[in-house]
């Protein structure tokens, strides 16, 4: 039995559910960060799939440029975190509640 | 014989994301993470793309992960203490809410069943690297120089944001350019 399109769909749900609950448990911002690239990979996944069943090429130059969007996202993320843990000297994003009230 | 190698990947995939959120250290997390890449691109080849598999292996596990670890030994990240977070029902209701999201997902799938019967075959001249070379040189063209602009942007940003002496430059090296 060839693979339907609802397999690939379920299995990026399941991947970008585990990254959205892995952003609300982990206490570690490189972690969450982490979490994060695996949701972008989850909807990665839903748009190959539907390029690969609909016979378009356009669903996989929009991964193209969603990778290279986190690429982008991943230098500026990781230069922030540098800067956060210079001020800190901790990367408990439970420390950071200077803004609550 | 797809059948198998979805469930073989798509096992991985999940094993290697839950090793992710379970994990502890955030070393071995970025190896899973490492893995469910790893995984994905095997998935992108039996889906006809295999420029896409390439250019994942390469920027996520090559550049991305890398940048990570090494943001990882250079700010000696140690293992979560086991701290009693802030909302003291964190874990159970980040998994309940997980659970509310799968079964959403499931009822959208088992209710729309339209999707093609027709897949792809591995074959298909869908994903070669011509075909996404002059659709993203003709059709998409914008979307191409505003993403290298992007690129521009963020290279700015992280010089800037990481640099040693900090945001703004000292005051006087300001003075001095009067």
């Amino acid at each position: 039995m060839e693979p339907q399109l609802s397999w690939y769909l379920a299995l990026s749900a399941v991947l970008f559910t585990i990254g959205m609950a892995g952003v609300i448990i982990k206490r570690n911002i490189i972690a969450m960060f982490m979490c994060i690239e695996l949701m972008l990979n989850a909807v990665n996944l839903t748009f190959v799939a539907f390029a690969s069943f609909f016979h378009d090429v356009t669903g996989q130059l929009f991964v193209f440029i969603v990778m290279t969007v986190a690429a982008a996202e991943a230098a500026v993320g990781l230069g922030i975190i540098i800067a956060i843990f210079r001020n800190r000297e901790t990367l408990d994003v439970d420390e950071a509640s200077i803004l609550k009230f | 014989m797809l059948a198998l190698l979805f469930i073989l990947f798509g096992a991985m995939a999940i094993g290697c994301a839950l090793a992710v959120v379970a994990q502890r250290n955030p070393l071995y997390s970025a190896i899973s993470l490492i893995g469910v890449f790893i995984s994905l691109a095997c998935l992108y080849v039996t889906l006809a793309a295999p420029f896409i598999a390439a250019v994942q292996v390469i920027v996520y596990a090559g550049a991305i992960m890398v940048l990570v670890v090494f943001v990882i030994m250079l700010l000696n990240v140690e293992e979560e203490e086991h701290r009693r977070p802030r909302l003291r029902f964190l874990v159970p209701a980040a998994v309940a809410l997980a659970g509310v999201l799968i079964a959403e997902v499931a009822f959208i799938l088992v209710t729309v069943q339209t999707s093609p019967v027709v897949p792809g075959s591995s074959t298909s001249d869908v994903g070669l690297t011509q075909s996404i070379g002059s659709a993203l040189f003709t059709q998409y063209l914008l979307p191409f120089e505003i993403t290298s602009i992007l690129l521009l942007m963020a290279i700015v940003g992280a010089m800037t944001l990481a640099r040693r002496g900090g945001l703004l430059p000292p005051r006087d090296q300001v003075k001095r350019n009067e």
